[in-house]
């Protein structure tokens, strides 16, 4: 039997992001996870089968369900954001349908703050609503907003606290409080923050969501998405949540919350929904996004600070009308930032230009070192126009009220030297 | 997670010494939470004695049903409790009344929790853990539950050893 480790309480974030979930190949002893590059697993007879098939027992069987290199990285993520269990999945945006679809039935709602990823205000305001869920979109900057819109079909409410395309901070806590008081699981993404700016669960969120491709990844290279459980929401109380605490007919009966407690709610997405739709993740990029969150913490601490250097640069040009940075001693979410991201408010912000949307167009097409592309979190500094592209399937209206109108220009400040950066948003602005 | 917290050596120490383990409330529906428990312990080489009055007599996973601790004839180190919180009291105080069967734990499953039932029975000398199933304790010290994406709180750079089907100490 393997022989034990010591408990996890007192080892720092750095040293998780290193080795939480990868000991040694016991085999081999190879010392980097290695990439299981396999669709399944051979079985010790047929009753080890039949227990693996009725998850009796723990183990291999095909790597749509559960993969070695990838439960490095489900494990990492899990013990980063200090939560009880993890499910990766191929995108982010995949483990966001995993996440509903283990919490919703036909018919249910959810509250989302509308200061999101426009990928996912398509994703929760139309592809949702084909599958009898709907999404309640809410100015989250007033927390009381999300009180509002519950109903009695409400089973979540939903946020980023720094929210995509960046500068505004969402009142967690305040938003905790409401979901507590309503009995239902606050779910965050914390794609834009790491978990080493940001840990909602630390703040009483019950599920944290990532696009991993981001900063966790953080090199541009590996697709891939992950969502993490508390363990501390109780499922029972209200009788909101039957595809929790009922016989799950999908699986034989089981009941996932009595069977698998505080880690039910993951295992339910994995045996499930991962199962039943099948957006895993492959090995190869988990590997990629492990060996990038051994550096998460160094590359962070090099990105808000490169972020802090250009917010202030462009505040005070000429050219810019305003910068949207929780950094900035102008922003009125400074405040917030403090609280809730003490080591900084990311490195993904919005500017506009006092030239509109052709100032923009043209910065976007001058610049020669900010890549133009649809992306955020690389070690590239990357420059967008979100109104033609990620929120380009939103109304004006929706635009503007996602922080993505048509003057308006995000950056991802990435890691190159910052005398470099400014020189080229220089010659850009012109 | 729950409230309580047990330090892992209190945990691993009691999975490595306990050899037989009385469960009562081992049910023979194969759904149930206790019949995958029971089934999983004796894959890692525990003998498994259920105990439930309802199906006493009967045999389940190969092991003869107990009407109650006290109508077991052989040793046992574990009590492993399936039944709510207010029933696991009278079970920890039927045990610690038979404990020269060789009784040193009390284990209440995941979601039961009796404290001043715990009070009493450490007061007779027994091992409380509570809030815990000993499968899921056992997959998480010992690896098999970070297959599951779990976190098992587990940092270490030591080459494991391997696991063998039906081994059980480390």
């Amino acid at each position: 039997m393997a022989d034990r480790g010591k408990h996890q309480t007192g080892f720092g974030f750095e040293t998780r992001a290193i080795h939480a979930g990868a000991r040694p190949e016991p085999v081999t002893g190879a010392r980097n996870t290695p990439i299981y590059q396999t669709t399944s697993y051979v079985f010790e007879d047929a009753e080890h089968a039949a227990d693996l098939f009725n998850l009796s027992r723990f183990g291999f069987i095909y790597s749509r369900l559960t993969n070695p290199t990838v439960s490095v990285l489900e494990e990492r993520v899990a013990s980063l954001e200090n939560g009880r269990a993890a499910v990766a999945a191929a995108s982010g945006h995949a483990a966001q349908f995993l996440t509903f679809f283990t919490l919703l039935e036909p018919g249910d709602e959810f509250v989302s703050s509308r200061n999101l990823y426009g990928g996912s205000l398509t994703q929760f305001g139309l592809s949702f609503k084909k599958l009898g869920w709907t999404c309640h979109f809410v100015d989250g900057t007033d927390p009381e907003n999300f009180r509002r819109a519950i109903t009695p079909n409400t089973k979540a409410l939903f946020l980023e606290v720094l929210a995509n395309p960046g500068g505004i901070i969402i009142d967690l806590e305040k938003v905790v409080e409401i979901g507590n008081e309503a009995g239902i699981p606050v779910i965050v993404d914390n794609t834009m923050a790491s978990p080493y700016l940001h840990q909602p669960l630390e703040w009483g969120a019950d599920i944290v969501i990532h696009s991993t491709t981001k900063y966790l990844s953080g090199h541009g290279t590996s697709m891939g998405g992950v969502l993490v459980e508390s363990g501390k929401f109780d499922w029972m109380k209200d009788g909101k949540f039957p595809s929790m605490t009922e016989p799950e007919p999908a699986y034989h009966g089981l009941t996932f919350y009595e069977t698998f407690g505080d880690f039910g709610f993951t295992t339910k997405a994995r045996a499930v929904a991962l199962r039943d739709f099948g957006p895993a993740q492959s090995p190869m990029n988990a590997f990629m996004t492990i060996t990038g969150i051994e550096t998460l913490h160094l590359r962070m601490e090099r990105h808000v600070a490169n972020a802090q250097v250009i917010a202030e640069y462009l505040e005070g040009h000429e050219k810019v009308a305003w910068v949207s940075y929780a950094g900035l001693k102008s922003s009125p979410y400074r405040e917030l930032a403090q609280k809730y991201l003490p080591k900084g408010p990311g490195a993904v912000f919005t500017f506009g230009l006092k030239g509109g949307y052709e100032a923009g167009v043209r910065v976007v097409e001058t610049v020669e070192l900010f890549s133009h592309l649809a992306n955020v979190g690389d070690t590239r500094s990357l420059i967008i126009h979100p109104a033609s592209t990620t929120h380009r399937q939103l109304s004006p209206e929706q635009q503007i009220a996602a922080g993505a109108g048509p003057d308006v220009i995000r950056l991802s400040v990435g890691l190159e030297s910052v005398e470099d950066l400014l020189r080229d948003l220089d010659q850009a602005l012109g | 997670m729950s409230e309580l917290e047990y330090d892992d050596a209190l945990i691993a120490g009691i999975l490595e010494r306990t050899e037989t383990i009385a469960m009562v409330g081992a049910s023979s529906n194969w759904v149930r939470p206790s019949h995958f428990a029971m089934k999983y312990l004796q894959s890692k080489g525990y003998r498994v004695i259920p105990v439930n009055p309802r199906e006493a007599g009967a045999m389940l996973l190969g092991e003869p049903v107990y009407a109650d601790l006290a109508s077991i004839p052989d040793q046992f180190q574990m009590v492993d409790i399936f039944r709510n919180s207010e029933a696991a009291g009278g079970i920890a105080d039927e045990a610690a009344a038979i404990k020269d069967k060789g009784i040193d734990v009390i284990w209440m499953q995941l979601g039961v929790r009796n404290d001043e039932a715990a009070m009493r029975a450490e007061a007779a000398g027994l091992t409380v853990i509570m809030d815990r199933c000993p499968k899921i304790e056992y997959g998480r010290l010992y690896g098999e539950l970070s297959w599951s994406g779990v976190n098992s709180r587990i940092i270490s750079a030591k080459r494991p050893r391997l696991m063998q089907r039906t081994q059980r100490r480390g």
